[in-house]
């Protein structure tokens, strides 16, 4: 039977390419950013969403309208040269006030994202590395977040701490950190259950065992092999809770529960403007194409991210 | 035979089935049930078996990626199964694994070399750098694979040349045994014979000692010194290859022979065609495992366990039939 086998081990080796022996290697970030290149829409969204944080942190020292000057003059009126997106009701140019609310419902959609995607992963990483009681405690604690009536309790633990944070750190940051805690803290119960479904179906891979078998701890176990392959899944549901939280926030604001309503989040001049929908439509338009074009271009970064990251696709 | 470098004595496996109302332990499988064999160092013993006979779950257990409910381990004179977490670890220099699946067995996200290189990183085999890269592209090279792959994604290759990466990644540890868990069977014919002649190459220059899990036949010929065969957790039969092959003394070792194809159309044999399935191993049969398909069963096979019994020097076997 010996005869019959190939001789040599090499025979399936053998590629073409040897010249190319210890060429410098691309690394690991710059890779990713040559794949995400290659992903149009993806790279449409970042531009777009670049376009608009620029905007809202440099606007307001470029058009500097107050966002709080009253002209009862110019009620409600469209589009013109000295007010370019147009007035609300009380005649308040809108341009100015979206560059400014545009940097809180940004900053709020980010900052409640992070919050969700971090507790979030941590709770199902540790739920899905451990059996028995710990997994059953923490799952039982997710269940018991996604069975809680959200907005009476939001409404309590606003009422609660809203004061006490407004003393210790100023009005607008606490305000802020309350927000994005309480809808950050609302959110998180998803992207567990996600990583932890992950989880139980990499740990018993075989690449993940003969990580085991080469004597890897636990930590890195999970750091190196079974949470890189389980991020596709968190990363779009990261950018579904971006636009999520910007619409909590909103809805925060409408309960008179959020900023204080002389601060005009996109969320805010939404629900403003729902009442002249039909005299004044470009006053719900703007904010409403504003809240869109950034959940939509992070929905599409998201995407490419997703695809840049895994080696497997090729671009 | 040398000295013993590996010593299995009652290995046994048994998996809780949950079920019921407050997931209690409901019945067990018994996946390995008191397995006992020796390899000698610079051997290879062939494990041979159906599906689901326990074959991956011993060589698991060996390496403690699974816990033996019972029954003990001999690692070079020490108990690899009292071992502590710590030692476990520097174990693991010395004991590796390779897997079945080439497609499954290396991380996808992880570049050749750095997976390769892992065990290096873990254990500070080698220093980062210069060195390192050094290591790496030494033991691609002893797989026959090229300096150049070091940068390269496990898709990028083909089923035999993954195989390859994960050997290197197993000798990566310069280990006295390695585990080889069905690691052609996922291959093409002309590519299983390639490994199969990578590993003996390897084992003749790093003095390896294989425990090789196959159900394969003609491949397990090929390559072991001894074979085992395994039949529902028990060993049924332990000989030296030829021995087996040629003069089995166990029922179903024959009607495991008697199924190996043999590329001439002009031999005629007898073939052995078993009734019936693999029993369920939550509730094996009585006595004898092998008895409900056995053609010579007999009364006593049903109540009483055959025990291994040395037949020929080597050549054990447990069946009444050799009483």
């Amino acid at each position: 039977m010996a005869g019959s086998i190939p001789a040599s081990p090499t025979a399936s080796a053998a590629l073409a390419g040897g010249a190319a022996v210890r060429a410098k290697p691309a690394s690991l970030g710059r890779e990713a950013w040559r794949r995400f290149r290659r992903h149009r829409l993806a790279l449409a969204g970042a531009a777009i969403l670049l376009f608009m944080v620029l905007a809202v942190l440099l606007g307001p020292w470029l058009w500097q309208v107050p966002i709080n000057e009253i002209d009862f003059s110019a009620r409600l009126k469209g589009s013109s040269w000295r007010h370019p997106l147009g007035t609300d009701d009380l005649g308040q140019d809108l341009l100015a006030r979206m560059l400014y609310g545009g940097r809180i419902s940004i900053a709020v959609g980010f900052a409640a994202m992070l919050i969700a995607v971090i507790v979030g992963t941590i709770v199902g990483a540790i739920s899905g590395m451990s059996r028995g009681s710990v997994d059953a405690a923490l799952m039982w604690l997710t269940d018991l977040f996604l069975s809680l009536p959200q907005l009476p309790l939001l409404l309590l633990i606003i009422y609660l701490f809203r004061d006490s944070l407004k003393v210790l750190v100023g009005p607008e940051i606490g305000v802020f950190i309350l927000i994005v805690a309480v809808i950050g803290g609302f959110r998180w119960m998803p992207v567990a259950r996600l990583v932890r479904a992950q989880f139980f179906s990499l740990r018993e891979k075989e690449f993940v065992e003969a990580a085991r078998a080469l004597g890897a701890s636990t930590s890195r176990q999970v750091v190196r092999h079974i949470l890189p392959n389980s991020l596709g899944p968190v990363i779009v549901a990261g950018t579904i809770d971006v636009a999520a939280a910007i619409i909590a926030e909103s809805t925060l604001s409408f309960l008179g529960l959020g900023f204080p309503p002389d601060i005009p989040s996109w969320g805010r001049l939404l629900y403003d403007a729902k009442d002249y929908l039909d005299i004044a439509p470009h006053w719900a338009l703007f904010p409403g194409s504003a809240i869109f074009l950034v959940v939509l271009s992070i929905s599409y970064i998201g995407d490419g991210l997703r695809d840049a990251l895994d080696p497997r696709k090729v671009m | 035979m040398s000295e013993a470098l590996l010593r299995v004595d009652g290995l046994v496996k048994h998996f809780p089935v949950r079920g019921g109302l407050f997931a209690r332990d409901l019945e067990r499988v018994h996946a390995v049930d008191g397995v006992s064999f020796e390899i000698g160092a610079g051997e290879t013993l062939g494990l041979v078996g159906e599906s689901g006979c326990g074959k991956s779950t011993t060589g698991r257990c060996i390496l403690r990626l699974i816990e033996p409910s019972a029954g003990e381990v001999w690692f070079d004179g020490r108990s690899v199964t009292a071992l502590d977490r710590h030692a476990l670890r520097r174990l693991c220099r010395d004991m590796q694994i390779i897997f079945q699946d080439p497609y499954a067995s290396l991380n996808p996200r992880m570049t050749v070399g750095s997976i390769i290189g892992e065990a290096l990183v873990i254990h500070r085999l080698a220093k980062p750098g210069r060195e390192f890269e050094d290591r790496v592209v030494h033991l691609l090279e002893t797989v026959g694979l090229h300096a150049d792959h070091l940068r390269r994604y496990p898709h990028e290759f083909s089923g035999g040349q993954r195989q390859r990466i994960g050997i290197a990644r197993a000798l990566a540890v310069s280990p006295r045994l390695i585990v080889c868990d069905e690691p052609v069977s996922a291959l093409d014919v002309s590519i299983q014979a390639q490994v199969i002649n990578l590993l003996e190459d390897l084992q003749e220059q790093f003095k390896l000692t294989y425990l090789f899990i196959a159900h394969d036949l003609s491949v397990v010929e090929h390559i072991s010194d001894r074979v085992a065969v395994m039949y529902l957790g028990r060993v049924v039969e332990i000989a030296p290859a030829h021995e087996l092959y040629t003069a089995p003394r166990h029922p179903y070792t024959e009607a495991l022979l008697s199924a190996v194809p043999i590329p001439d159309p002009t031999v005629k044999r007898q073939r052995i065609v078993l009734q019936g399935d693999v029993p369920n191993p939550i509730r094996p049969p009585s006595g004898c495992h092998f008895h409900p398909r056995c053609p010579h069963a007999m009364e006593r096979c049903r109540h009483e366990p055959p025990r291994l019994k040395t037949l020929a020097p080597g050549h054990l076997a447990a069946c009444h039939l050799n009483d």
